[in-house]
């Protein structure tokens, strides 16, 4: 079907609709987090700012930002290091072996958080690995979570970049196999896995069914943080969503740049 | 070839231990030797877990059905508009799928929680319609998970329109069809396939969905996830047994409903082969987009 230049009114109206209907709930909270008090009316009667000075002068919450951020950060690095040379040799050397990965990296999709972790606690909280409990155990669920992303997102720049064409030519010029990889191939793969890296990033800063149940008691995360503070504070827990939405918000702005210069750049 | 080991000793560990742990743990007896059912017939034989099943895959089918429904008029509509235009209102309804989960319920707590914004105004109104309204019941879950079906639907919908062209419609009213009849008998049946493997990636979506039901109800509301949850993090009692089958079962319903959602992408591969269509993004499989989609995070 063809797009028109200009939609009807209906048609207008309805996306009207549908956009009202999503953003509702968003800026609900945004108002509540700016809120003096907010109640029978349609809008709130006084404004401050309080909870916003509220959150960061709370102690528990910027420890739990900083457990969210280098919990995620110390996964997603973990994941780069492995999965960057893992891609690179199955995509250029065992292409046979593709449809299998495929089958493996969409298994985090169709086995939901739950019953992954259901697993995972058994498995290591007896036996000769009692990791249960511990960050160690979380950082491993978690590279199982983001892998699909880290999968495709190698992948294809990996294809995009025609990288075995690129490899033969270096091999060609005398370039020992390692060495190409480090000089030729990852410069140009890189905008890419950043793609999927920073999106990987922000699926883990939202996860909470691992975390709550792997580590729930131990670890506190930016998102185990705020399910605690809903029911004490309204208008405390709605500034952190609110931050944390804008924190998401501005990760993914920045993912579309990139991606959008990528495409315009390099495109197979 | 050596920057594969450490890939796959931890796919190893911690994607297929934990799964075949899961299934053994299920099976087996609870000192450790030999093979018993004894676990799934426990949990057939409960009126509590089976409830918990039951309530869960309503919720699935409810909100999938629902959010299929809005996410298709939607869809159809986001397609009329310039490409421009249409690339800014999907790129908005992608943003809110970002607030999924915690911050959702959330949301919904302000909004038409007990001391709600809606909930005092319509009370002020005296709209006793909405005076029954409970958020912390069935319906109140369905509301929330509708909202975090509608993006997901929408963008794994709105590429098969495309299909649909133009000329099948002024061929359809040139010969005598309504609009309406064209949809019955051309429209919707090449959407069929997209329809149910959308479906189907939805209905595992919402099965899977913990994070949402558990900031919004806890522990008081029976679903599989949140049951599952409960046995084994150890909130009251703990039978890691009894939860892994719960867990299987889970499993199970979400494999199955993948599984359609593969052979419907197969079926709607084989309709836009024999249309050739252009758009590239017909033959990405719903999965490739789900990637791009995120499902409820958490």
């Amino acid at each position: 079907m063809t797009a028109q230049a200009k939609a009807g009114w209906m048609h207008r109206n309805l996306m009207l609709l549908l956009m009202m209907y999503l953003l509702l709930p968003l800026l609900a909270t945004g108002l509540y987090a700016f809120a003096k008090d907010w109640q029978d009316s349609l809008l709130p009667d006084r404004w401050t700012f309080e909870w916003f000075g509220g959150m960061f002068r709370d102690i528990r919450f910027l420890d739990a930002l900083w457990t969210s951020f280098y919990l995620c950060l110390i996964s997603v690095t973990l994941s780069l290091v492995i999965m960057l040379p893992a891609v690179f040799v199955i995509t250029i050397y065992l292409p046979r072996w593709e449809s299998f990965m495929k089958g493996v990296v969409v298994l985090p999709y169709a086995v939901p958080g739950v019953v992954a972790a259901v697993g995972l606690i058994r498995t290591y909280s007896s036996g000769p690995i009692d990791i249960a409990g511990t960050a160690y155990l979380l950082i491993g669920a978690y590279f199982i979570a983001i892998l699909p992303y880290m999968y495709q997102g190698i992948r294809n720049s990996l294809l995009t970049v025609s990288a075995v064409e690129l490899l033969s030519a270096a091999e060609l010029l005398g370039a020992h196999r390692m060495r190409a990889f480090v000089t030729v191939i990852l410069p140009n793969i890189w905008p890419g896995v950043i793609v999927s890296t920073l999106l990987s990033f922000s699926v883990l800063f939202g996860e909470f069914v691992l975390t709550n149940m792997l580590v729930g008691g131990h670890i506190q995360t930016i998102q185990i943080y705020l399910v605690q503070r809903m029911n004490e504070s309204g208008h405390l827990a709605s500034a952190i969503a609110i931050s944390y939405f804008v924190f998401i918000l501005l990760l993914s702005m920045v993912l579309m740049k990139l991606g959008k210069r990528m495409n315009g750049g390099v495109r197979g | 070839m050596l920057g594969l080991v450490p890939f796959v000793l931890v796919i190893l560990a911690f994607q297929f231990a934990p799964l075949l742990s899961m299934l053994t743990g299920s099976i087996r007896q609870e000192d450790g030797s030999g093979f018993t059912l004894d676990y799934y017939v426990s949990i057939i034989q409960s009126a509590y877990y089976m409830k918990a099943v039951k309530n869960s895959i309503l919720i699935s089918i409810c909100s999938s059905v629902v959010g299929i429904a809005i996410g298709l008029v939607s869809a159809y509509s986001i397609t009329r508009f310039a490409p421009a235009v249409r690339d800014r209102l999907l790129m908005l309804s992608n943003m809110t799928s970002n607030f999924a989960g915690v911050p959702l319920a959330f949301a919904y707590i302000i909004l038409l929680g007990n001391n709600g914004v809606f909930t005092l105004l319509f009370k002020q109104w005296g709209w006793s319609v909405f005076g029954d309204f409970n958020l912390y019941s069935w319906t109140g879950l369905v509301l929330v998970y509708v909202y975090f079906q509608v993006p997901l639907a929408l963008l794994l919908l709105y590429p098969s329109f495309y299909g649909i062209r133009d000329q099948w419609q002024e061929a359809a009213s040139l010969l005598g069809a309504s609009p309406w009849q064209f949809w019955r008998t051309v429209g919707l049946p090449i959407l069929t396939p997209a329809i149910f493997g959308t479906l189907g990636i939805l209905f595992a979506n919402a099965m899977g969905a913990y994070a949402t039901a558990y900031a919004l109800v806890g522990g008081n509301y029976n679903l599989l996830a949140i049951r599952i949850g409960s046995l084994v993090s150890g909130d009251v009692v703990n039978q890691p047994q009894l939860g892994s089958a719960l867990a299987v079962i889970l499993a199970l319903t979400t494999l199955l409903a993948v599984i359609l959602n593969h052979q419907m992408t197969k079926r709607a591969a084989w309709f836009s082969s024999r249309h050739t269509l252009k758009q590239a993004s017909r033959r990405k499989s719903l999965y490739r987009r789900f990637t791009e989609a995120k499902g409820e995070a958490g």
